[in-house]
């Protein structure tokens, strides 16, 4: 493989960028669950 | 119909369900295709070994192009309907377009350098790439300018709705113009002019990441719904606190 620094850069720019932005977003659901379960039971939620 | 399924609640309930699905065929998908793309497919006779950049490059472009469709899709029944849902979802897929979108540019710029000689040219394909990039940083800034979200959501869904006329523009801008960049090698009508063996991993790839951007989309708009949910409860506490204080 004689262009092999741009392929592996590439690769990791592409799996990288979609796996940072999956864990931002789990986080993100995460921390807001444990919110909304320190906010109080399911049924006295209400509506969005 | 749309009303029932898009209620937060319910949407709430089915994403939960869907992830799953969503995530791992995609993660398979993507580790199968790029294992096969790196290490399998065979060398392009003009390019050599680069090729295999292809397998992030062009699915990455296509969702590029696929995601803005679907903020504009959002966009449209937001005005229409007035839906919050749909609101929350443009919101939300907006990052990950842009997110998509610049690592298309990124790794199209790693594939220009050893077959052009440069990292860039203001070509017409990558310029309204760029373009498209710029109309969803544009869309992320409108809908977190206004002090109200409601306004900020109108104003970000009427940006999206305008610059999908750039979709076409990207589409046939290999046609329209002399360009660096290649034709498309894969079309809807017609047969493609890449060989099956390099068919295969590439669609592949595509499939895995269309799944993966997917549930990124659909994970962000549920933690947006949440935070939603979180502040209106914050807001009903405050009222009810003072309403108790002003009553004793």
């Amino acid at each position: 493989m004689t262009h092999l620094p741009y392929i592996v850069a590439a690769y990791i720019v592409a799996l990288g960028t979609p796996i940072a932005m999956a864990t931002e977003a789990l986080f993100r659901v995460r921390a807001a669950r444990r919110r909304l379960d320190a906010l109080g039971p399911r049924r006295s939620r209400g509506s969005v | 119909m749309l009303h029932r399924f898009a209620n937060p609640g319910q949407f709430l309930r089915l994403s939960g369900k869907v992830l799953p699905w969503l995530y791992w065929p995609g993660i398979l998908l993507i580790a199968a295709s790029l294992i096969w793309g790196l290490f399998f497919a065979p060398d392009d006779w003009q390019q050599g070994d680069t090729v295999r950049i292809m397998y992030v490059h062009v699915p990455f472009a296509w969702l590029a192009s696929a995601g803005y469709l679907s903020l504009a899709a959002c966009s449209f029944i937001s005005l229409v309907w007035r839906h919050p849902l749909a609101d929350l979802a443009a919101g939300e897929i907006g990052p990950v377009g842009a997110g998509f979108t610049a690592v298309c540019l990124a790794t199209g710029s790693l594939w220009g350098k050893p077959t052009w000689g440069a990292w860039w040219v203001w070509d017409a394909r990558l310029t309204s790439v760029f373009v498209l990039l710029l109309l969803y940083l544009g869309h992320i800034a409108l809908v977190r300018a206004f002090d109200d979200p409601i306004r900020g959501y109108r104003a970000g869904a009427i940006l999206a709705l305008v610059g999908v006329i750039n979709l076409p523009i990207i589409k046939f801008s290999v046609g329209w113009w002399n360009t660096l960049h290649q034709p498309a090698s894969i079309g809807l009508t017609g047969a493609p002019t890449i060989a099956a063996t390099m068919l295969w991993p590439l669609l592949f790839s595509a499939i895995g990441f269309t799944l993966l951007f997917a549930a990124i989309a659909v994970t962000r708009t549920r933690a947006a719904v949440m935070e939603r949910r979180i502040r209106s409860l914050l807001m009903v506490r405050a009222s009810s606190a003072t309403e108790q204080k002003a009553l004793s």
